[in-house]
């Protein structure tokens, strides 16, 4: 892997940045009612709105507002939220730690559950494992998370099992049971739907493998079961294993705001949907830009760890 | 008419067929299928698991949960459909002009759709509803919109494929025009993978419509979309599960029946991968 590669991935990172916040900020644009409206509500004076519109800027150009806005993002500065006054940056900072604390829990149960499923239902082809793992992969696939969300809500939080709290966040700093007990509900609904995604692509992944000629002459030379499956095919189909596991913080991503809202914890989906209802345009643009950010992120890395692991791979 | 006789011997095909069949017979007459009006309130029978009366059961209002189910079906797996069917026709048709014209068109769409597909789907469709407001309509542009660039990347990738074989070579060499060209000669033989993924899609289409009206930016009240009856029904939580679970379900079998079809019709149409169950 050559520097000019990676300083070339990075520049494309960047103007993909640059483009969704075109995006972002163009959709915002057509919104019908703006900020200053929703503030006020509709019985405030012209007066009164216009000083307000000048106040935020919101009665210049779109393509000043924009150039403003974007010049003032790459110091690190979101500018002001019209729900809270309070300024954007360092909220929806504390809340995308929050939801990554959800996202990384996910993710690794999911890779502690889904590629041992998948490598076991591959190597057993047809067995009751295997039949067993593709249809409860189907039923994880077609299941909405907010579905599972709200079954697992009425079965675990209720009044008379109390296993879990219905809702809520308490910080890991002040009492780290109770904030784990938070965030499991929402980590086992990620982590059900991930697994079945993932143990899936494993699962054809180690099929493939299995049949390849490397695999037939380690056989050949007499390599026990075992050796053939950890030493050989497992390695191989960790590769694609790895790609789908980054497209799929894309489904993370969407999961989480579902999640968030369904179990009333205060990450960055929350604040998303939040924004939305309340034409929040600074807290829209940040939050909507780390998101997407985020995901850029995760597949340049799947790029580089396909690359480390392959060594047939040579990106010039 | 052989794809079809193919997808029946195939067993997720067959399968996913059967659902989709069903599926759709529910959407089509779901209203004169209902055995109860599904707005009507028995406060007799609130809160009740499925008898001979309820199959079902009924919700907080004591309406009858399976007429409730046949009428929604209506609103949500036709307004999948279309859903899907606005992105599968704008990506093909984005995709196929892309591919078939190469250079400096292909560079500017294709990281147009790049960027666009750097936003995660549900976020972007948030997004679109933000701007155009709450309503299942919107919903479905939003989600139309939304698989647009997923779509276009497929279409564009065959399109690379197909444009190199003799025949395209033969319609140039014949100064047919670039429409005759992309509708007569590219778009029909790119039309197998595009049908295979736009099935996959209308699963997906199910459970994002669904979820919108979850969260309040699609179907509104007292609409007897699925997503939004769970979306109701979380009131209740504790003190029934079936105003929850009988739409869930229902949501899960459509979603289930389009995955399985669109994977028995990638075996079907694709026999090299057929493997990858």
């Amino acid at each position: 892997m050559s520097a000019s590669f990676l300083l070339r991935r990075l520049a494309y990172l960047a103007l993909t940045a640059f483009l969704v916040s075109l995006i972002v900020f163009g959709v915002t644009q057509l919104l019908p009612a703006n900020a200053a409206t929703m503030i006020l509500g509709e019985y405030a004076t012209p007066e009164a709105l216009a000083a307000l519109n000048e106040r935020l800027g919101l009665d210049q150009p779109a393509i000043v507002q924009y150039g403003n806005w974007l010049g003032n993002a790459i110091q690190g500065d979101f500018g002001v939220s019209l729900r809270t006054s309070q300024p954007v940056g360092p909220s929806i900072m504390a809340a995308f730690g929050r939801s990554a604390m959800l996202a990384a829990l996910s993710l690794t149960l999911v890779c502690l559950i889904a590629i041992p499923l998948g490598v076991v239902a591959g190597t057993r082809r047809g067995g009751p494992a295997d039949l067993g793992l593709s249809v409860v992969s189907y039923l994880g696939v077609s299941l909405p998370e907010f579905v599972l969300a709200t079954l697992l809500l009425a079965r675990l939080a209720g009044p008379s099992v109390g296993l879990f709290p219905a809702s809520g966040y308490t910080p890991f700093s002040e009492d780290p049971v109770a904030a784990l007990r938070h965030m499991a509900l929402p980590v086992i609904t990620l982590a059900v739907i991930l697994t079945a995604h993932i143990s899936r692509m494993v699962r054809s992944e180690m099929v493939d493998t299995l049949q390849s000629d490397f695999v037939r002459a380690a056989r050949l030379r007499g390599l026990s079961k075992r050796q053939v499956i950890y030493n050989h095919a497992l390695r191989n189909s960790m590769l694609p294993a790895i790609t789908v596991i980054a497209l799929d913080v894309g489904y993370l991503i969407g999961g989480v705001i579902v999640v968030e809202e369904v179990f009333a914890f205060p990450g960055i989906g929350r604040q998303l949907i939040l924004a939305i209802q309340n034409r929040d345009l600074p807290m829209l643009q940040a939050g909507a830009l780390i998101m997407a950010l985020t995901y850029a992120l995760a597949n340049l890395a799947a790029d580089l760890a396909y690359a480390a692991l392959d060594k047939r791979i040579q990106y010039k | 008419m052989k794809t079809l006789r193919a997808l029946l011997r195939n067993p997720q095909g067959a399968a996913g067929l059967a659902l989709c069949a069903l599926v759709m017979f529910a959407a089509l007459f779901g209203p004169a299928l209902a055995p109860k009006d599904p707005e009507a309130f028995n406060f007799g029978a609130r809160f009740a698991g499925p008898s001979a009366e309820f199959p079902l059961g009924t919700d907080w209002y004591g309406r009858d949960l399976l007429s409730r189910i046949l009428v929604g079906a209506q609103s949500t797996v036709l307004l999948a459909l279309l859903a899907t069917f606005i992105g599968t026709a704008a990506g093909a048709l984005i995709g196929v002009v892309s591919g078939y014209l190469g250079g400096v068109v292909d560079e500017i769409l294709m990281r147009l759709t790049d960027a666009l597909m750097a936003i995660p789907s549900l976020l972007f469709a948030l997004m679109i509803l933000a701007a155009l407001g709450s309503s299942a309509l919107n919903a479905v542009l939003a989600i139309g919109i939304a698989f647009t660039p997923g779509m276009a990347r497929i279409a564009r990738s065959v399109t690379l494929q197909v444009r190199s074989f003799d025949y395209v070579a033969a319609a140039k060499a014949r100064g047919e025009s670039l429409a005759w060209i992309v509708g007569a000669e590219i778009l029909p033989n790119t039309i197998a993978p595009v049908i295979v993924e736009g099935t996959i899609r209308v699963a997906f289409a199910i459970m994002t419509l669904a979820t919108l009206s979850f969260l309040g930016l699609g179907a509104q009240p007292p609409a007897p979309e699925w997503g939004l009856m769970i979306a109701e029904a979380r009131d209740h939580l504790f003190r029934s599960p079936w105003p929850v679970a009988v739409p869930g379900a229902a949501i899960a079998i459509v979603a289930i029946g389009f995955n399985l079809l669109g994977d028995g019709l990638r075996d079907v149409l694709n026999p090299r991968t057929g493997d990858h169950a």
